[in-house]
Order: structure tokens, then sequence, then C-alpha cells
């Protein structure tokens, strides 16, 4: 039992509720400020704090399924514990940009409600033990954002948040119907439980086929979630629309807490992986990582541009879970599956923190010049020291160019598809990296580099606030490049708990559930 | 069995409609139609042949064994009033948004709304 | 939104304290019977959006101000996630701090005194604030859809 597990949805939940009042009773706008920094700070915190923590269980309410007959769990692993980290990070950044950016817009009050409902629903949707409640969370989550993007209430806005909102829906359903599938199979909604039921219903010798029906419904809507290639249409569209600090949290954790995430556990933890699984896994990644990036070279708006990247570099994310379930699916060595795992895991979270800073960075110079057009752009590296500045580290870390963080992880992805039999892929991820920094070349190009045009003569530095935000991210981005040899030597860091976490997917969360927190 | 596939049909329609229908609207009812099939095959799901009565303790029916006896499956119901409270928040805010996008184009039609092309 | 006619009206005025005493029943004893705080909360909001109808949006401008559902909706629900922080300070979040849960297992089951309205701890409380949000919630969505809206500049002459 770790007590500090429904802290991490109740702070969040109840600052959302607490901000409409301040907002309709007309309280100062420091106030709403002041609540949101401590509310952010509070949830970085905590989940900083179960970083010592081996895994942990909750059970709502003192019902205990272990004990009694059912119950409702908090569970919190490795993989668990890195997407609470990289969540309240990059929401801490979010916040603290949007104390300024977002006073060019009315109703602060509703904007940090809505942010925190997100904050909360991702926050249960990875802590979730039972797929119900992950589901309720997940769409949480999913309406918040619905909402964030037409926060702005322009035409471009309410038509993306639409498109969002419909596929969003219907990816909801599907992702229901598979749940739907699976109680009727199992007649369970625990993860841990699900899981093992699950070698009765894959016998080789007669196979359920209501299972592979679940498993694509749960590829689809997943999918649709997050944005692999396929069912990539709303993201390019969702993501610029929302206001900066929103287009950092969309793009930096959501499509993976509600996505990325959810295909992981899914398919590590709750269905295991299996040879169907890893290819379909392979194929969403590799499609995903070549086709964002064609389509993202060609783009001129800046930050339609990055959307499409972040396409792409999801690809990259799920392309190394595919890999990773190949391997374990076949019986391969495990220390090359968590290679994989460990690589996708780890460019998880770096794309995390050098997408969210990209679009801070893509909001600080729409804020000082009124336009993300990148023809209209230019000359940006002495009027705006800081932004520039960011925006280099962000791009260098995106393109791969050591010593920032992406090298690594995009370097790990590559050994592993190697080591793991795969040398086309490894080729394929080898050729997107360099179509990302042809790419970014061109961003830094036309927006830090070249001539000022002369309509932009009188641009200023965005504040300070908005500058502490991106300094900080960029601090990461490099932090944890420089860091990273001695990141990944074996049991150090956290990041290699989420990998093992994933790799033990069965014995991780049948250990928690069934016997309590002893692992 | 028929029954599951049937829900099944019925989220296709809706799948449809979303797909293929160019008034806001038609996609909104697109959208209530796929919740509302996935909402019937929960249903379906928690039904029991033989113990048909409804999921509520009452004296006849005291001990855990005799409730069991009695009747459907509670959880699924459970579930699906959660399912209808998320549709319900969804169908809101796209009616809302729905609304607002009529205001700004004078028409409901998605082809005339152009203006992410590209 | 002008209201409609004379025997709407009528009937409206006898008809809405009923339905909201229905409501407030419906919430009350939704641990015990069929119901519970979302479909009370709902017919609650009914009884209002009648109302409107009926009678118009300036009637219900001098009873609920603009402001009000907003208020009510977070109030419900800081209402339900304090009485799931109390029951966090008392053991568990959501713990059941008024009636403990192994009462309710096996033998003890079959106590009368199970099927009265103060039987069940904390699912009461719990329900009164899911009714009030619900209800304030599907009011708000009403009202922002429909009410507190500027009017549409033509009038539309087949209404």
């Amino acid at each position: 039992m770790d007590h500090t597990l429904p802290l991490l949805v109740a702070i969040p939940l109840g600052v959302g509720f607490l901000m409409p009042l301040l907002e309709k009773l007309r309280e100062p706008e420091w106030l709403i400020d002041l609540l949101a920094t401590l509310a952010g700070v509070v949830v970085l915190g905590l989940s900083l704090g179960l970083v010592g923590v081996e895994q942990a269980a909750y059970w709502m309410g003192g019902w205990d399924a272990t004990k009694g007959v059912l119950g409702i769990e908090l569970r919190c692993d490795g993989l668990t514990r890195l997407m609470l980290v990289t969540i309240g990070m990059v929401a801490l950044v979010a916040i603290v940009f949007s104390l300024r950016y977002m006073r060019r817009y009315t109703a602060k009050g509703f904007y940090f409600c809505l942010f925190f409902l997100m904050v909360a629903g991702m926050n249960g949707a990875v802590l979730a033990g039972d797929l119900f409640n992950f589901y309720v969370f997940l769409e949480v989550a999913a309406i918040s954002s619905y909402a964030l993007v037409a926060f702005g209430c322009e035409s471009e806005e309410l038509e993306a948040s639409f498109k969002y909102l419909v596929l969003g829906g219907l990816a909801s359903t599907f992702v229901l119907f598979g749940i739907g599938i699976l109680y009727n199979l199992t007649g369970t909604l625990n993860m841990a439980q699900i899981r093992a039921a699950m070698p009765k219903l894959t016998d080789p010798q007669s196979p359920n086929l209501a299972l592979y029906v679940a498993a694509g419904f749960f590829v689809m809507g997943l999918g649709l979630k997050a944005a692999m290639v396929p069912f990539h249409a709303w993201l390019p569209d969702a993501h610029p629309s929302a206001p900066a600090p929103i287009s950092a949290m969309l793009s930096g954790v959501l499509i993976k807490a509600l996505g990325v995430y959810a295909l992981a556990r899914m398919f590590f933890s709750v269905l295991g992986p299996s040879t169907e699984y890893a290819t379909v896994l392979m194929t969403l990644g590799a499609l995903s990582m070549l086709g964002g990036v064609l389509l993202a070279v060609g783009q001129w708006d800046f930050k339609r541009l990055l959307a499409y990247h972040s396409i792409s570099q999801m690809g990259y994310v799920v392309l190394a879970l595919g890999i990773g379930a190949a391997v374990l699916a076949r019986g391969g060595s495990k220390a090359v599956a968590g290679l994989a795992l460990f690589g996708g895991l780890f460019h998880l979270f770096n794309h995390a923190a050098f997408k969210s800073l990209l679009f801070l960075c893509s909001g600080a110079t729409e804020y000082a010049t009124g336009t993300r057009q990148l023809k209209e752009l230019g000359g940006l590296a002495h009027k705006m020291p800081v932004t520039s500045g960011c925006c280099r580290v962000a791009s260098l870390s995106i393109a791969g160019v050591p010593p920032f963080n992406g090298f690594w992880s995009k370097l790990i992805i590559i050994v592993a598809a190697v080591q793991a039999g795969y040398p086309w892929l490894a080729a394929l991820a080898t050729l997107v990296a360099f179509l990302t920094l042809v790419s970014f070349v061109k961003v830094q190009r036309y927006v830090i580099a070249g001539e000022l045009p002369s309509r932009l003569a009188a641009v200023r530095e965005v504040p300070a606030s908005m500058c502490v935000a991106m300094v900080a991210l960029a601090v990461v981005c490099l932090g944890v490049g420089l860091l990273a040899p001695f990141l990944m030597a074996p049991h150090v860091g956290f990041l290699d708990q989420a990998a093992d976490a994933v790799l033990r997917g069965v014995e991780g969360t049948a250990a928690v559930a069934l016997g309590g927190v002893s692992p | 069995m028929i029954p599951f596939f049937l829900s099944i049909v019925l989220l296709a329609v809706g799948v449809y409609a979303i797909a293929c229908k160019r008034n806001l609207i038609k996609v909104v009812i697109g959208v209530m139609i796929a919740d509302y099939a996935v909402n019937l095959f929960l249903i379906l799901m928690g039904y029991r042949t033989g113990a048909g009565g409804a999921p509520i303790r009452t004296a006849a029916a005291d001990t855990a064994e005799k409730f069991a006896a009695a009747s459907v499956d509670p959880l699924p119901q459970a579930l699906i009033l959660t399912s209808i409270v998320i549709g319900l928040g969804m169908t809101a805010l796209m009616a809302a948004l729905a609304i607002r996008l009529h205001e700004k184009y004078g028409t409901f039609d998605v082809a005339e709304m152009k203006k992410l092309q590209g | 939104m002008r209201g409609m006619t004379l025997i709407v009206k009528t009937v409206t005025s006898l008809v809405s304290a009923f339905i909201l005493l229905y409501g407030i029943y419906v919430v009350l004893y939704g641990h015990l019977s069929p119901g519970g705080g979302f479909p009370g909360g709902v017919i609650l909001a009914c009884c209002l959006i009648l109302m409107v109808l009926a009678f118009g949006k300036k009637f219900v401008d001098d009873i609920v101000s603009e402001r009000a559902p907003y208020l009510w909706d977070c109030v419900g629900a800081l209402a339900f996630l304090g009485v799931a922080l109390v029951g966090y300070y008392g053991g568990s979040f959501f713990y059941n701090f008024l009636v403990s849960p192994e009462s309710h297992q096996g033998a003890a089951a079959a106590v009368a005194g199970n099927y009265r309205l103060f039987s069940s701890g904390i699912i009461l409380p719990c329900n009164i604030a899911i009714g009030i949000k619900v209800a304030a919630c599907l009011v708000g969505v009403f009202a922002v859809l429909s009410v507190f809206r500027p009017e549409p500049r033509s009038e539309d002459p087949t209404r």
C-alpha cells in the first residue's frame, strides 16, 4: 500500500474543480496562478517521491480483491512511474509557461480547470489497475483535451476540435468494445487477473477468435489515440490548433499516456506478447516513423511541422515496443528485448522533453511575432536569444545529434533492431533520423538564422516566466543527454526499471495484485 | 451469439454515418449510435439465461449466493451507467462545437469547412 | 425562448414541484432502490429545463443567475472529493468511515437495518454530491447551449 497513489489523481481533480469557483467568484488572477503552480509542483513532487518505491498497489476504500471478492486497484510499477514523472514534469513546465501566455485569452480559471482535469485523467489512466477505470480516466483526459483544443474558439480551432472529438470518440468506443469482450471472456476487469486467465484463451490447439477481435479493437482504438499512421488524420489539425502550452501537453504526454502507454500495457501486461501483435506494432511503428517525417518535410507552418514529427517520433517508440514483443514472443534473448524496450521508453521520455520544448518555443515565437509561418520568420537569434537557444537545443535533440538526449535513445533503438535481426528496420530508423535532421535544419534556417524581416524589427524577448519554462526543459534535454552513459548502466535509473516492468509484464503485475506490495 | 453480432452491425452503422455523412449533426448522431452499440453490447453481455432478475438486493435474496442465483450480472450495468455519462459529456461538447461552427460558417456541411485542408 | 401557451404554463406550475420531489427521492434512496445520484440529478435538471421551456428565458433569469450552475457544479464535485478524502484520512481513499465494509458481508447482511435510509455509510452523501453535480451540470449545459446566448439575428418565421 503506497498512500500517495490516490493523491496523484485527487489533487489535480480538486484543484481543477476549485478553478471555476475562483474564476466565477472573481478572485484575483495571482491566486489562480499561485494555486496552479503549487499544484503542479506538488504533483511532480509526489511523482518523484515514488521513484524509490519498487512496486505498489492501492485498493480503493479498503476493498482488496486479493482478500475479498472485488475491488478497484491503483497500481504503480516501473512503467507507471516513468509516465507519472514525465506527466508531472511537462505539466509543471506548461503551467509556468501558461501564466503569461494565457493572458491573451479570457477565462484563465476555466483553462486551468480543463488543464488539471486532463492531468488527473492522465495520472489516473497510467495508475489504473483495471481496464474500466483505465477507460474512464482515458475519457476524462480526452474530453478535457477536446475542449482545450477548441479553447480559442476560432474557426480553425473549432474545426480541428470537432474532427479530434469525432475520431477520439470513435476510438473510445472501440476501446470499450475491446474491454467488453475481454470481460466476457475472463469475467474480470482487473489487468493482472485477466493476464492470469490469458494462457487458457491463447491455447494454440483451440485459439479463441473473440480474443483476436478484442485485440483488433484495441489496436484500432489505441492506435487512433496514439495517432499511428493509418489513424493519424486528426493529430496534425488538433495539436497545432491548441494554445502552445496545450500543444506541448498533447504532443508531449497525452498521446503517450493514452496511446503508447496503453498499447504497451495492453500488449505486454494484459494480452501478453505474441508474434501477431508484435508484427502489428512493428508495422504501425515503421509506417508512422516514415509517413510522419515525409509529411513533415514539406510543411511551412511551424506547429504543424512539429505535429507531424510527433507522429514520426512516436513511431520510433512503437517500433521499439514491437521489436521487444517480437523477441519475447519467439523466446529470444531477454537482454535484446530489454534493450529495445529500454530504448523505446527512453525515447518516450526524451520526446516528452524536446517536443514540449519545441512547442513552447513555437508558442513563444508566435507570442512575440504573431505568426507561425516559417517563411515570415527569420533572424530571431539576436532579438530573442533565450527562445532561439532553447529552440536550437530542442532541434538538435530531436534530430539525434550527440550528445543530446535524442541521439542516445535513437542509437539504442537502432542497435536493438540490428541485434534482434531486423537490419532493414534499423536502416529505416537511420533514414528517418536523417530526414528529421534535414527538416530541423530548415527550421533553424528560417526561424533563427537568416535575415530579420523588417516588420519584425520591434520584436522583443518573451516574459521571464516563459523563458524559465523553456530553459528548464532545455536543461533536461542537455542534462539527460550528457548523463546518458551513466543512466544506461544496468539497474541504476528508473528508466531501466520501467523497461524491466514491461519486460516482466506478467510476473510484475501479478506479483503486485496477488501478493500485496512484495515484488 | 446473434445479438452480439447485431450490436457490431449497429457499430458499423455508426461508423458509416461518421465516415460518409457530410452534415455535422448526422456525424454527431453517428457517434451516438456507435456509443449506444457498445452500451447494448455490454448489457447483452451481463444477461444470464435463467437468472434474469434485476440486480437489487432485497430481503428475499439477502446472501451473496441467493443474489447471484437470481439476478443478472450487475457489473456491466454499472459500466453502462458510466459509459452513458461519458457519452452525454461527449455529445454535449459535440453539440456545442457544432453550434459554434454553424455560427462561423453558416452551414452544417463539412465540405464547406476548408480552413484546415493541406 | 419566449415561453409557451397558458395550458403548458399551468400544467408546468402544477407538476414541477412533484418532479422536484421525485428527483430528490431518487437521489436519497439511490442505495436502496433503482436510481442514485445520476438519474436523480437528471430528473432535477429536467424540472428546471421544463420550467425554462414553459415560461421562457426571462422567468428563469430571475431565479437562476448565470454563474449558479458553475458554482454548484464545482461544489458538488468538491463535496464528492471531500467525502473520498475524509475516508483517505481515516484509512484509504473512499473508505466507508461510517460503516465498515466487513459488516456488509456474510450473515450480517441479513440484519433488517440494512434496508433503512441511513444504512450505507458514505453512499448517501456521495449520491447527494453527485445529484447536485449532475443537476447543476445539465442545467449549465442546457443554459450554455440555449438560454445564455445572443438571440439569433433573424427570427425564424416557422417557429
